[in-house]
């Protein structure tokens, strides 16, 4: 079958039969919509795609798709991605996270894929909270935030995902809401076809531990300029604003990790000829 | 003078004196010159310039260990030298060469009755500055030795001709006058000439082996982090994978080498990490998750002493817990120990065949003394195993990933295969690899992952035994060679002694296990581990004989062959 | 963010084929997906007002097809009828769905996107220029105001609860992972 009678496929065609668990009015039905959406108009297979996930809400998202998924620990999602796209090149390797499982536990990992910037898109959908154990802060839940666990709030300085990932040498930055799926699947769309590592946050509002944010659909608006190739000035707007800008932020120009290959060896037997008395 | 089959010589100094170099040019001397030979090292806690002890034994046969006490002693200066001489025992007949202005020998020299043979370094290098101490130090070895002059002079230029004409020219100047040095002495024995062989030799370590022995497993991706004394594994398969097309990720920590192979692994590439008890123990959530993933990859862990940072640089037996038990839930997984240097290319071939064949994560557990000592060994057999991880290559909607099989063993999609969509998952899923909280999911799963390790067919491979007789020694991992020099010594005393040594550690095998201890009655458990970790375990496993001791001790004291031997005829006599 | 910003053009009658098709395509899309999630969370009230609704916009989305003929609707609506920002018009706000909503709740949300559409057919007429075009859109704004018509109706068969609130929970949430 060559690549003209493959039917092109529809956004249904990339969603499994399993019903997700999250709650009734979560930002993360919108992000898998937007995935279903990007993989349509990039025209990719389901099975040419790899979703990988760690731990949490927005983890659950691979088994939502009828894409090869991996449900790993809490926070290596990246690491898993890393060591896929590197042994398999020709996939579409799309990482999925939360502000917990990505900026928390996975914290350096995030570092170090910014910095190796294999070839991968990193959707974290950030609601501020910890929403499968029950409520707690993560880092970049507000300083004041009452919760059970920081009663009265962590009293601490939330985390820049964004000018973290400028810093850490991220090759396509970008902010998204879940509410416009439309555009956030816009987005997707381009940080797949960017080469190198492309991260997308995804404001993705949590209706039960986090009810307020409902009211993000109202806040967010498109970033007022466009997208720079200057590393310096993205960090800068994306630190002086409202946190609601919307948009491509940053398109860098570093060319993708591609792992050396020296002239192939045909027999593992020469290999051995060090060692030889 | 008595002829032995082998000697052992032992150089000690400190602070850029070299005697690593001494100790690894003597072993190659022997070896060019048709002995076998082991060289390890003891190093003091400094980068540069620290104290150090390179062990040499050279002998006619292949050797496994060192032996019960140093015949040769060389002081290149006496420096924190202390800190060596439990390693490094003498007796009687040990000959120590010493220079007077380098200050006194340990008291242990003096205490072991050993014979001190004067050798003025210090005024030879201030007269000659442009001679080296330890090249001295290396000829007289090489002339008590009697090892052939001429081999050694080439082996000197080879080594030394970067460094331009004149430091080979010194260097074989400061050789010829420790040969000279010490023309008119003699040690106690005279090393036995070398057999006449054809066969096929190689110069190697047990980290290179275990290396050699991935790339010929099929590993062909490879993620971890630099550790001691795991590094040189990941050292020599970095330029060696990319020449067969794999590659090598440094990783920016242990936790994202292991999830980086197991995504290696997943998307088709035997995948392989190495390591050592600190970074295993960061490895240990996700070997749970390649477990119940069912993702092959193989973890190389080249034990030192523990726990915590312990003792980097030295040797102990000491993470086989946490090897077998280290996981939380019920994690059934492969753990594997190579028994000597060459066995460490076949075990990690074995283990890298069982992890695949088993969609299991395999643990090779070596150790410091295995990794880091360079012998010379006879060409190990070519060895390929048949078998290797099932694929899906059809697919019969929906596809179950999971599905419960005769063996337990299902076949595994790879991405880019249409209809095989999956998603591998770490919580407790359905054959389909959907989330379950369900009982039945649960304990159909968890039986499906036991089975498929005890039912395997893992053949004579799973232990090593060896000898008949109502003696045993049971042993693991590098001490096997102690122990089967100690069932040697033995056996020229007149007492026939067994030796059974596991390779196969995880699974259990009890039905092999009874066979190979049927008629025992007395057993000796040998390990290096201060909490008798072995010994628990086989108590956990397997029947043992009524009259069954163990030797443990911890590292970084080896465990000789005739403490072996006292102890299981001491048992006898109880 | 409006729905109506970047919404597509109906300068042909195709066109505007493949708009109407779309707007269908993503209502049926959003009504399944809480029907789903009430199936998930055990409101089968819900359950089964989401699974009419989606199989009435299915029904519709067929009709248009039908009213296309030989005219590939689908084709062309992956070609032009795309909302780069926001939403179709018809499409049910995920956002505002409560596992605990009551069947009212659910009519206003299904009324609210009904509304829309309604509306947005309305400016499609109202700028038409051609008369296949028009005729067309006249026929989709009364087929709209139908719907909104009859969730009018539904609305007073089902009351706002007490309150007119979404029911409170008397237990905590579960912790999963």
């Amino acid at each position: 079958m060559n690549a003209n009678t493959v039917p092109a496929c529809r956004a249904a065609d990339y969603r499994s039969e399993v019903k997700p668990i999250w709650c009734p009015g979560c930002g993360d039905y919108h992000v898998l919509m937007a995935f279903t959406r990007a993989f349509v108009a990039l025209g990719v297979r389901p099975e040419q795609v790899a979703v990988v996930s760690g731990i949490g809400c927005s983890s659950r998202i691979p088994a939502y798709t009828n894409c090869y998924g991996f449900h790993g620990v809490h926070g290596r999602a990246l690491a898993v991605a890393t060591g896929l796209k590197i042994v398999r090149p020709d996939l579409t390797v799309v990482v999925a996270s939360g502000d917990g499982d990505g900026y928390s536990i996975g914290g350096n990992h995030f570092l170090h894929a910014c910095r190796r910037n294999v070839d991968l898109t990193y959707v974290v959908m950030d609601n501020h909270i910890y929403g499968m154990t029950k409520g707690q802060p993560s880092p970049t839940t507000e300083p004041d935030f009452d919760t059970a666990l920081t009663p009265g709030g962590t009293g601490l300085r939330p985390f820049h995902p964004l000018v973290i990932a400028l810093a850490s040498g991220a090759n396509f930055v970008a902010r998204a809401f879940s509410g416009n799926p439309a555009e956030t699947a816009a987005i997707i769309v381009e940080a797949i076809r960017h080469p190198g590592f492309s991260f997308v946050e995804v404001l993705s509002p949590c209706v039960t531990y986090r009810p307020d944010q409902r009211a993000w659909k109202d806040r967010v608006h498109r970033a007022p300029v466009d997208a720079t190739d200057d590393a310096a000035r993205a960090a800068r707007r994306v630190m002086t604003d409202d946190g609601f800008n919307l948009g491509v932020l940053y398109r860098g120009s570093r060319p993708a990790y591609a792992p050396r290959h020296d002239t192939a060896v045909t027999d593992s037997a020469e290999l051995e000829r060090e060692f030889e008395l | 003078m008595a002829a032995a089959s082998s000697i052992s010589v032992a150089f000690v100094g400190s602070g850029g004196a070299g005697v690593l170099t001494s100790g690894r040019l003597l072993l190659e001397a022997a070896c060019a010159a048709g002995w076998h030979g082991l060289f390890t090292r003891c190093v003091g806690p400094q980068i540069r310039g620290g104290e150090a002890a390179a062990l040499v034994r050279v002998a006619i046969d292949p050797i496994e260990c060192h032996g019960d006490r140093f015949d040769l002693l060389v002081g290149v200066d006496w420096l924190n030298a202390h800190r060596f001489e439990t390693e490094i025992p003498l007796g009687p007949g040990s000959v120590v060469i010493s220079d007077p202005q380098a200050g006194d020998p340990p008291a242990i020299v003096a205490a072991s009755g050993a014979r001190v043979i004067e050798l003025r370094l210090k005024e030879l290098t201030t007269a000659n500055p442009a001679w080296r101490g330890n090249m001295i130090a290396l000829g007289a070895a090489v002339k008590l030795l009697r090892l052939d002059q001429d081999e050694l002079a080439d082996l000197i230029e080879k080594r030394f001709r970067e460094k331009g004409p004149a430091v080979v020219a010194a260097s074989l100047a400061a050789a010829h006058a420790g040969i000279a040095a010490v023309a008119n002495d003699e040690l106690d024995l005279e090393l036995a000439r070398p057999r006449a062989t054809a066969a096929r030799r190689w110069l190697i370590t047990g980290n290179e082996a275990v290396g050699l022995g991935a790339i010929r497993g099929g590993i062909r991706f490879a993620a971890a982090y630099p550790i001691t004394p795991a590094s040189e594994v990941l050292e020599w398969l970095a330029p060696n994978l990319t020449r067969v097309g794999g590659s090598l990720v440094q990783a920016e920590d242990e936790l994202a080498s292991i999830n980086m192979i197991i995504g290696g692994s997943y998307g088709g590439a035997p995948s392989l990490t190495a390591t050592s008890g600190p970074g295993l123990s960061l490895m240990i959530e996700a070997l749970g998750l390649a477990t119940a993933a069912e993702v092959p990859i193989v973890i190389v862990n080249v034990m030192r002493g523990g726990p915590s940072t312990g003792i980097p640089t030295k040797s102990e037996q000491a993470d086989l817990n946490i090897a077998v038990y280290g996981v939380h839930g019920d994690a059934p997984h492969i753990v594997v120990a190579p028994q000597s240097i060459p066995d460490c290319l076949l075990a990690t071939q074995w283990a890298v065949h069982l992890a695949e064949s088993l969609q299991a994560p395999a643990i090779l557990l070596s150790d410091q003394f295995l990794g880091q000592a360079l012998a010379a060994i006879p060409r190990p057999a070519d060895v390929s195993f048949i078998g290797q991880r099932q694929k899906a290559t059809t697919v019969v909607a929906p596809y179950r990933r999971y599905a419960l099989t005769a063996d337990g063993v299902s076949p595994m999609a790879m991405p880019g295969l249409s209809g095989g969509q999956y998603t591998a998952e770490s919580l407790t899923h359905t054959e389909r690899g959907l989330p379950s909280t369900s009982a039945s999911d649960h304990h159909a799963q968890l039986d499906k992952r036991r089975d498929k390790l005890e039912r395997f067919a893992y053949g004579d491979l799973w232990a090593t035994i060896e000898g008949q007789g109502t003696l045993a020694i049971m042993v693991w991992g590098s001490l096997t060679g102690a122990a089967r020099e100690a069932v040697a010594q033995l056996a020229s005393a007149g007492h026939a002694v067994r030796l059974i040594a596991p390779r196969l550690l995880s699974p259990a095998r009890p039905q092999e296990m009874a066979a190979a201890l049927d008629g025992v009655q007395r057993l000796l458990v040998v390990e290096q581990s201060h909490g008798a970790q072995f010994y628990r375990y086989l108590r956990a496993h397997y029947s043992l004989p009524d009259n069954t001791s163990v030797l443990h001790h911890p590292g970084p004291l080896p465990i000789r062959p005739g403490e072996i031997c006292r102890e299981l005829l001491a048992g006898l006599t109880r | 963010m409006s729905s109506t910003i970047d919404a597509p053009r109906a300068s042909s009658l195709a066109d505007l084929y493949a708009i109407a098709y779309q707007i269908e395509v993503d209502a049926v899309e959003r009504y399944a997906m809480l029907a789903d999630q009430m199936e998930m969370h055990n409101n089968p009230a819900l359950v089964d007002i989401f699974r009419d609704l989606a199989r009435a916009e299915a029904i519709h989305r067929d009709e248009i097809c039908r009213m296309a003929g030989d005219f590939d609707v689908a084709a062309h609506a992956r070609q032009t009828a795309c909302w780069r920002i926001g939403e179709s018009p018809e499409s049910a706000n995920l956002g505002a769905a409560d596992y605990r909503m009551s069947p009212h709740h659910a009519l206003q949300m299904a009324l609210a996107a009904e509304q829309r559409a309604l509306g947005f057919f309305r400016g499609l007429l109202a700028d038409a220029r051609d008369p296949d075009v028009k005729r067309l859109a006249t026929e989709l704004v009364g087929e709209e105001a139908g719907h909104v018509a009859l969730c009018l109706r539904l609305l007073q068969r089902y009351p706002p609860p007490g309150g007119g609130r979404v029911a409170e929970d008397p237990d905590p949430p579960a912790s999963q992972d």
